[in-house]
């Protein structure tokens, strides 16, 4: 396999060490080596939080380099905008949950939230994805699986195994297990559409 | 052999374990806080959170003295506070092995400087031994024990936020080694360090750094991996990795154990390659070793950067001058952390605003405090501080300003060091006010438990510090208990607080929003709603100065609460003038 790079990116709270956990056990159990980095402590208050998930038959680096990024994995609008210059300029996919989450400094006039977010991921994204994360989690059962609904879009992307994600979801998802796995199904049909 | 995915910090623990570690003693800080809450889930280890890292390096040592192999764990500024004991620790040396984790903070992702802590290796003469991800921490660890005991001396093991914080696949065996705990014996010129003592233990440290230097050519945690000879790089820890992905063809000297310095095995690489490039991240450490034994470098921190932490894509810039083509960055929106909604830190700080205090601050999640619209702060400096800075303001500016100034601590950093600075204000009669802002638990860095929250890191009970009996006991008489989500009795307590003639101390005391508990009572909580017919909107905006993220507006500018953010505390509700928020939605 090609390596493969992808940024997970979302607001604290949103299950975004979660969803590269997920993903970097699958990576791990199909037999590849796998890195993935991310910040704790002061910035998962409400801040923006990033996780770098490379893939490969050997990585070094924890850390993905500008214009690399296969794919890039939002749960929030801004969070896709914010990371997009990692984004490989010919091939890098993004996958963006539609929930725009404004932070206080708007609401309080120090800053505005961007315009027309889906128009500029379509000027710059060779394919790109915006989904209704919450609609389909409700459809699972559990409003609390938006990530996993991502990550079956995503899936579709990787050369992993259904069972193998599944199997890992089953082990791994603390709870709303059944939920969880409807969540990933429902994702992973989406880009097929 | 199992496959196991870990962290650096995990693989700390894990590789500790196998070594046969005894006792393990730690003070929570980003990044390092997951390596003691790793080790403490093994039965046979006894693993404590100390109340800072100074105690629990003395621990670790005095373990270590009495025969057991020990380790301590901190982020880079907790070996500020355990600097005093560290340097003793490198005269007495050990019996049982010693590993002391730095875990260094390059970016400052969560700390208050970057300090890098392999000078504090060579500056209390400690060999320094660095791994470059987590499956050579889960190896270098181990060897780090048998090093400490071989050389008799503690080992630093510098780990940084990208070691720490990195997960990658470890291959471990799983299985811890036997090694008994060694007899104590009772050796005064080697532990008690009095002058005369000292003089002939220095004479010992230096005998064992050129032994250590000597070994650093020899071992197998330094190596060179002969690739093309045109282009040498020497390089550490997650500078390594970087390296390997800019110039995959390149030969590279791999330093493990980065001090003392092998400097004949830098020779021998330096002579071999045409040209040398040192890639390090934050200070010219190795630079200034090979400068210093007359090695030539090409290229180190005259490109490489300093400052803040290195990425492949810094490394590349600074030494090829070439970029990887990308998407142009897009103006994203500025979402800093914040006081989660319902944190009581909130109605503290809202109180501390509207009072206009001038306000000394401390380490921990309330130093968000700081950010708009609370804006309520003045100073944070290090753990502890801001109880001496309150008192230090008020000596500068005389008691009428010291009336209007408030200092503001943590219960953890508080029990940290916080305690002495409060001794001082009583023993020197100042008269300020400090606002312990007791959460029950050490929130930043993820909810551990303190000397005040009867648990311990194993989960078991125990005596709980009382704060209002502590304060007390050293001589505080105006103390005052509050519920900071009751906005008017935590002005009131501050306000009387501040006007005293005398020290006082207010405890604002509700435990953390995201404690488990918290989140039950939250769930059974009704979420809060504005009433747009009665708001005002931006003629008002009383709420928005909570900070809550809950709290936004609508296209109207009036005020609307998310329902998925809100955790229904009624902050909200007594800032409003005008009952225009209510526990159901107006249709």
């Amino acid at each position: 396999m090609e390596s493969k790079n992808i940024i997970i990116s979302g607001v604290g709270g949103q299950g975004i060490i979660l969803a590269s956990e997920l993903l970097a056990l699958v990576a791990m159990e199909e037999g590849y080596d796998v890195k993935k980095s991310e910040v704790h402590g002061m910035s998962q208050r409400g801040g923006s939080v990033v996780s770098h998930v490379r893939i490969g038959d050997k990585v070094y680096s924890p850390l993905i380099e500008e214009g690399t990024a296969d794919a890039i994995l939002a749960f929030e609008k801004a969070e896709a905008l914010r990371w997009i210059h990692y984004l490989h300029p010919e091939s890098g996919v993004v996958i963006v949950n539609d929930l725009e989450i404004v932070p206080t400094m708007v609401a309080i006039g120090l800053d505005t939230y961007p315009e027309d977010v889906e128009g500029t991921i379509s000027s710059i994204a060779s394919k790109y994805h915006i989904v209704d994360g919450l609609k389909y989690a409700r459809e699972a059962g559990n409003e609390r699986t938006v990530n996993v609904v991502l990550l079956g879009v995503l899936s579709t992307y990787l050369p992993f195994s259904e069972e193998t994600w599944l199997s890992v979801i089953e082990r791994r998802v603390p709870r709303a297990v059944e939920e969880n796995k409807k969540a990933f199904l429902l994702g992973r049909g989406i880009s097929s559409k | 052999m199992t496959k196991l995915l870990l962290s650096g910090n995990e693989a700390a623990a894990h590789g500790a374990y196998e070594a046969g570690v005894h006792v393990a003693a730690a003070y929570p800080g980003t990044p390092s806080t997951e390596i003691l809450e790793t080790i403490a889930k093994f039965p046979e280890v006894d693993a404590e959170w100390s109340p800072n890292e100074k105690v629990a390096f003395e621990v670790a040592l005095g373990a270590a003295i009495a025969g057991a192999r020990a380790m301590v764990s901190m982020k880079h500024v907790g070996l500020n506070v355990a600097a005093d004991p560290f340097f003793s620790a490198s005269y007495t040396g050990v019996n049982g092995g010693l590993v002391v984790i730095t875990a260094d903070d390059p970016g400052m992702h969560s700390s208050q400087n970057e300090q890098d802590n392999r000078r504090y290796g060579k500056f209390a003469k400690v060999p320094v031994i660095e791994p470059s991800d987590p499956q050579e921490v889960y190896e270098f660890i181990q060897k780090a024990f048998d090093i400490s005991e071989e050389f008799d001396t503690p080992v630093l093991f510098r780990l940084t936020t990208r070691i720490s914080h990195t997960k990658g696949v470890v291959v471990a065996s799983g299985e811890r080694k036997a090694v008994p705990v060694k007899p104590y014996r009772k050796d005064i010129e080697k532990y008690v360090i009095i002058p005369s003592h000292a003089r002939k233990r220095h004479y010992v440290v230096e005998e064992r750094t050129e032994k250590l230097r000597e070994f650093a050519n020899r071992t197998e945690l330094n190596r060179i991996e002969w690739r093309d000879t045109d282009l040498g790089i020497i390089t550490d820890s997650v500078a390594y990795q970087y390296a390997r992905e800019v110039f995959p063809n390149a030969s590279i000297l791999k330093l493990g154990l980065v001090w003392p310095f092998p400097v004949e095995l830098a020779k021998e690489f330096r002579d071999k390659v045409k040209r040398l490039y040192v890639i390090e991240e934050l200070e010219p450490f190795i630079e200034e070793e090979l400068r210093f034994y007359g090695i030539h470098v090409d290229v180190g921190k005259d490109k490489v950067p300093m400052i803040e932490e290195l990425t492949p894509s810094r490394v590349r810039v600074a030494l090829t001058g070439v970029e990887l083509p990308h998407p142009e960055p897009q103006k994203s929106v500025i979402r800093p952390p914040a006081l989660c909604p319902g944190c009581p830190h909130t109605g503290v700080f809202f109180n501390l605003a509207k009072l206009r205090a001038h306000v000394t601050g401390d380490i921990g999640c309330y130093t968000l405090g700081v950010l708009p619209p609370l804006s309520a702060m003045d100073t944070t400096i290090c753990m502890g501080a801001s109880v001496g800075n309150a008192f230090g303001f008020e000596k500068a500016q005389g008691k009428k300003f010291a009336k209007k100034t408030v200092g503001v601590i943590g219960d953890s950093t508080f029990l940290h060091n916080g305690i002495t600075g409060l001794i001082d204000i009583v023993y020197n009669k100042g008269i300020s006010t400090i606002v312990i802002l007791d959460n029950r638990t050490t929130a930043m860095t993820g909810h551990q438990p303190h000397p005040a929250t009867g648990k311990t890191a194993k989960g078991e009970e125990t005596q709980a510090v009382d704060f209002e009996k502590l304060v007390r006991a050293i001589g505080i008489n105006h103390v005052t208990k509050v519920d900071p989500h009751d906005l008017k009795a935590t002005y009131k307590a501050l306000k009387n607080a501040m006007e005293a003639e005398e020290p006082a101390v207010v405890i604002a005391e509700r435990a953390c929003a995201l404690l488990p508990e918290e989140r039950k009572a939250a769930a059974k909580r009704p979420k809060k709603y504005i009433d747009a017919e009665a708001c005002r909107g931006d003629k008002c905006h009383l709420c928005l100065r909570l900070g809550c993220p809950a709290i936004g507006v609508d296209e109207n500018l009036k005020a609307k609460i998310d329902p998925l953010l809100c955790v229904g505390c009624e902050l909200c509700i007594q800032t409003c003038p005008f009952d225009a928020i209510h526990p159901e939605e107006v249709k």
